[in-house]
């Protein structure tokens, strides 16, 4: 299949996509990595009028660090991530996330930014981000504004991005030196997508334990206060503390009913919560 | 040994364009004022179509079923009895019968100009209720495809040798198995590039296809031109797997606008077309029973074989390829005294079943393999100690077995036990009992099966499909330089033939490989042929060649006697006519035979250096090779995940012309049988649509699911064929299911009575049978299964 005819614009700075992005005549669509968009536009599930690469503006590849926080434009890559290219203040917990986000090919040119804004509950970082409590930065008509992951993915492929608004960055707060986290993904193969993805955070000298399923029908289920799934003490050691029954109830909340789906989650979460535990 | 002949490991000439990407294919064509073909296919799977809404703008530029007149529909017929016929017409007529269909043929400047013509095509659709599954449309009061037929039945078919005698065995495993419906997925898909020309009067079809003769037979029917104004030329082919062995109604409909709108049309298969409107495959159902002895002799096998057909009988194979061979090869390579099968091909409203590399085999293989294993289980024995205890031994060779099948020479039971050694089966069961410290399980799993190839006249006289192959044709041509062309039917897309026929030449004639060029795909310069099928290349093509590079050495060795002045013998060795006192080289002989015919006698042969021979083996009824495959893997059972440990194959393919290109096919095959193992499925939902529309959804393995397989050759030699050569191009494809199946079973076994009957081996399923073997059926679990009906 071939798209549908589009127009094309690829602006050089951040005025030039707000203009573009502003016209309410059209639908415009924005392009960063094209991973997803591309074969969405060949199979003709969208439709936009304009298409406007944002890849040539190098605001959306900034990297700024602080002393809390990584700031990595919207347009950094998966491979830029993994290869060390970008500051990493998680210990080493995106780029390893970063090289398992389907083939080396793909994650060449898909960006951060975009893998959040398309919102498939099935990638990665919408997962691993919110669990490190990342938030998305924001611009837009009426100036910049900020979100936690955890509220910006609203729905299956669905965004809290008004008219006109972009992702601009992402801010990773930066991990103590004693925090552990776990993240395990199991899919069908090498490359495809999630069927069920657990992620932790402990981070004890922050006062963080936060954990997610992910990969499920909708949103990740993220629990920002993960005591709850530990008996006892976490700080005992958290594999021996894990006790599956709230995970199981969170599971049934959010409608996955189906036993083998519900194996694999929790299988998922088991895997990332072991993984945080190992010395 | 020259390093250039049979039996060498010459690098493929062919690699030389390819790995350079200079390969020309259907879609790397540039004709002038060439548009595109988008098609407006069915969105239903049965339907009645009450009307075509062609918007005004595009009338000129959409064409339907009511403007093809004069286009006959494809037909393809079995002489089988009872074998009912459907008719496919090229766009639909009056009634759509599986998603995908053609309905309407769109052109325009470019692909995507095309598609937005169809997407403006409204179609008046009245849905009818669908046969989304074989064992519905079985069933009384079942939707009919094909009213006039009264069922959905193409063909019925039973044999019955005395199973009474079996019936009161000790030991009797009765299984429901299932394989799921595929697609071959070749790197390229089909593509049709279609011109009139108009000074040869001259219909020019370049499609992607391994039978190209067969097309323009196919060409002709529908379309009521003679032979000689149709062309079909077949360039690069990127992989065919069987797929490209069928007359498309794509390429009759592009046949047809070619010749009214005069200038070339295009039409390239997109890979959803592919998935989910054509490249369907090895849907399987059986209800099987092996009838054994408590020491694991088979005493009998009794099976009822569903095979899910589709819409179509498709041309030249026909709808009951797969059932109609069942009932004939499930016995595979075990002599047993009982046997009864009953085999349905069923209509049901989804593509046509198409051939796939290993042709019903790989089904056979799976549904026996597996009740061998059950059978092991019952008596206690090693699976492969069950399968040593009834494999044809090497004195029985020749062999004829229950189904009159002639197996010409082999020994199966040293493959088995040369896989059994190799895999370390004693290692295994130690590293089994241990148990893996990951949590996850060990298992070993084995399969045997033999590859009928080359059949020739004989066995398809009796099938009457529009095709029945017959002498194989070879044209060998001295050129005034020296170097041989070589023109065959056949066609070569991924199975080295411009390398291995070659190799055939070079060890007849002795030129130089370098100078020896293959030339096929071109129904204008090659001889008739069936094409490339059924592993039946080498077999008859390259015995075709080596009977045309003998009469090519004959006629040299006349010029050559005479140049050397000579009455005695002279012998063609290493490109040269070599006589008692001295030699003279076949480019002499050439260069006098064309440019200076002054020198040669006046009594010369004038047929000269050119030669068109046929050949069949001195048996027709096929070449029999095999394979033992041994699997060891690792099951997770938390996650249902499996991975491959280790992998071996000891086959036995004849005489190997190069054994190199032979391991390729072994690795190729072995990785789509992984594919078909553990990966590949296309579902359908109640209303019969195909819920896996791209590759997302349909998974293939890829280089990390595929391990290494460690290859072990036998040769034993075929007393039929030229140099004792046994056709092998699909048997890589056939076990594996069985071996991977048998293997997780094997693993499973440790927590109970776990079995997994129904291929692809998912993680659902192996989690459902674990859950099953623990008696806690999973709530809400059996809903995204479609096997185990049981």
């Amino acid at each position: 299949m071939k798209p549908s005819a589009f127009d094309y614009e690829r602006p050089a700075d951040l005025d030039g996509l707000i203009a573009l992005t502003r016209r309410e005549d059209l639908f415009v669509k924005m392009l960063a990595g094209g991973q997803s968009l591309g074969p969405m536009l060949n199979l003709r599930l969208v439709q936009p009028d304009l298409l406007v690469d944002i890849t040539a503006i190098p605001e959306l590849k900034r990297v700024e660090e602080t002393a809390d926080a990584v700031i990595l434009g919207a347009c950094v890559t998966h491979a830029d991530i993994e290869d060390g290219r970008v500051p990493d203040a998680t210990g080493g917990a995106l780029p390893r996330v970063a090289c398992g986000i389907a083939y080396r090919a793909v994650r060449n040119r898909g960006t951060i930014g975009g893998s959040l804004v398309h919102a498939d509950p099935a990638a990665d970082w919408i997962s691993c981000l919110a669990a490190i409590d990342a938030e998305a930065m924001i611009l837009g008509p009426s100036g910049r504004r900020a979100i936690p992951i955890d509220e910006f993915m609203t729905g299956v492929f669905q965004v809290a991005l008004e008219p006109g608004e972009l992702v601009e960055a992402v801010r990773i707060p930066r991990l103590s030196l004693g925090a552990r986290w776990g993240f395990h993904k199991i899919s069908r193969k090498t490359g495809e997508m999630a069927q069920a993805i657990g992620a932790i955070l402990h981070d004890p000298a922050r006062d963080v334990l936060r954990a997610v399923i992910g990969a499920t029908e909708s949103v990740p289920i993220v629990f920002s206060g993960a005591a709850p799934l530990f008996s006892g003490s976490p700080g005992s050691g958290l594999a021996k503390a894990f006790d599956a029954s709230a995970a199981v109830r969170a599971l049934e909340d959010s409608g996955i009913t189906d036993a083998v789906d519900r194996q694999l989650h929790l299988v998922a979460l088991k895997r990332a919560i072991d993984q945080a535990a190992r010395p | 040994m020259s390093n250039q002949g049979v039996g060498a490991c010459a690098l493929r000439k062919e690699d030389d364009r390819l790995l350079r990407g200079r390969g020309q294919f259907v879609a790397d064509l540039r004709l002038a004022g060439m548009m595109d073909v988008a098609f407006v296919r069915s969105p239903l799977a049965h339907a009645k179509i009450l009307g075509i809404e062609i918007p005004a703008e595009h009338r000129g530029g959409v064409f339907t079923s009511e403007d093809l007149t004069g286009v006959k529909p494809i037909r393809a017929v079995s002489g089988l009895p009872g074998f009912k016929v459907s008719v496919q017409p090229a766009l639909a007529e009056g009634k759509i019968r599986h998603v995908g269909e053609l309905v309407a043929m769109c052109v325009a400047d470019t692909r995507a100009a095309a598609e937005d013509i169809a997407a403006a095509v409204r179609l008046d659709l009245k849905e009818l209720p669908a046969v989304h599954d074989m064992l519905q449309g079985r069933a009384a009061g079942a939707p009919l495809l094909h009213e006039a037929w009264g069922d959905n039945i193409f063909l019925e078919t039973n044999v019955e040798i005395d199973i009474a005698k079996a019936l009161d065995a000790p030991i009797r495993v009765t299984r429901e198995i299932r394989t799921a419906r595929q697609c071959m997925a070749p790197l390229e898909g089909r593509g049709v590039v279609a011109h009139w020309d108009r000074r040869l009067e001259q219909l020019v079809i370049y499609s992607a296809a391994q039978m190209p003769h067969i097309v323009r037979t196919g060409l002709s029917e529908c379309l009521g031109l003679d032979h000689g104004n149709i062309r079909v030329v077949s360039p690069d082919v990127g992989g065919g797997f069987g797929y490209k062995g069928i007359l498309l109604p794509e390429e009759v409909a592009l046949a047809w606008l070619a010749m009214r709108c005069g200038h070339p049309v295009r039409w390239i298969e997109d890979r959803r077309e592919h998935l989910t409107a054509g490249a369907n495959c090895r849907e399987h159902h059986y209800v099987i029973t092996g009838y054994a002895g408590r020491d694991g002799r088979l005493l009998g096998i009794d099976c009822e074989a569903t095979v899910d057909s589709g819409a179509y009988s498709s041309y030249p194979f026909s709808a009951c390829l797969e059932a109609a061979q069942v009932a004939s090869i499930l016995p595979g390579p075990y002599d047993f005294p009982a046997y009864r099968c009953r085999t349905y091909s069923v209509a049901t409203n989804k593509c046509p079943i198409l051939p796939y590399r290993g042709v019903a085999r790989t089904g056979v293989c799976f549904a026996l393999e597996l009740v061998l294993d059950a059978i092991a289980r019952e008596t206690g024995l090693e699976p492969h100690e069950v399968r040593l205890r009834n494999l044809v031994r090497p004195e029985q060779m020749p062999f004829d077995n229950i189904t009159k099948k002639h197996f010409d020479s082999g020994d199966y039971p040293e493959a088995l036990r040369r896989a059994i050694a190799a895999i370390d089966l004693p290692a295994v069961r130690a590293r089994q009992r241990e148990g893996a410290r990951d949590g996850r399980l060990i298992g070993v799993g084995t399969a045997v099966y033999c590859e009928q190839a080359a059949h020739g006249t004989s066995v398809y006289a009796g099938w009457g499909i529009p095709m029945v192959p017959g002498y194989e044709q070879a044209t060998a041509r001295l050129t005034p330089d020296g170097g041989l062309e070589l023109r065959v039917g056949v066609h070569s897309h991924g199975q080295s033939m411009e390398t291995t026929l070659a190799q055939v030449a070079h060890e007849i004639l002795g030129i130089d490989f370098a100078k020896i060029n293959v030339v096929h795909g071109d129904t204008a310069i090659t001889p008739y042929s069936t094409g490339t099928w059924g592993s039946r290349s080498m077999v008859m093509a390259g015995g075709a060649v080596s009977r045309a590079c003998r009469e090519i050495a004959r006629r040299a060795a006349e010029i050559g006697s005479w140049l050397l002045k000579t009455e005695t013998e002279v012998v063609v060795r290493n490109g040269k006519v070599i006589g008692p006192s001295g030699s003279v080289t076949l480019e002499e002989v050439a260069r006098i035979w064309y440019l200076h015919p002054q020198d040669l006698p006046a009594d010369v042969n004038p047929g000269g250096l050119e030669a068109t021979m046929g050949y069949k083996p001195a048996r027709d009824s096929g070449t029999f090779s095999y394979a033992a495959h041994a699997a060891m893997v690792a099951v997770d059972p938390e996650t249902g995940g499996v991975e491959i440990l280790d992998y071996v194959i000891a086959e036995d393919g004849g005489k190997l012309v190069n054994p190199m290109v032979v391991d390729g096919q072994i690795y190729g095959g072995v990785a789509q049988g992984i594919g078909t193992a553990l990966y590949e499925e296309m579902p359908f939902d109640s209303s019969g649509q195909p819920l896996a529309s791209t590759l997302a959804d349909y998974l293939l393995p890829g280089p990390t699911e595929v391990p290494a397989p460690r290859i072990i050759h036998m040769e034993t030699l075929s007393p039929y064929t030229e140099f004792g050569v046994k056709g092998i191009g699909e048997g890589g494809a056939i076990a594996p299911p069985a071996a991977i199946t048998n293997a997780i079973n094997d693993a499973l076994g440790a927590l109970g009575p776990a079995e997994v009957l129904q291929s692809p081996a998912t993680p659902r399923r192996i989690l459902e049978a674990i859950a099953k073997a623990r008696q806690r059926p999973p709530a809400g679990a059996a809903q995204g299964s479609a096997g185990e009906r049981a």
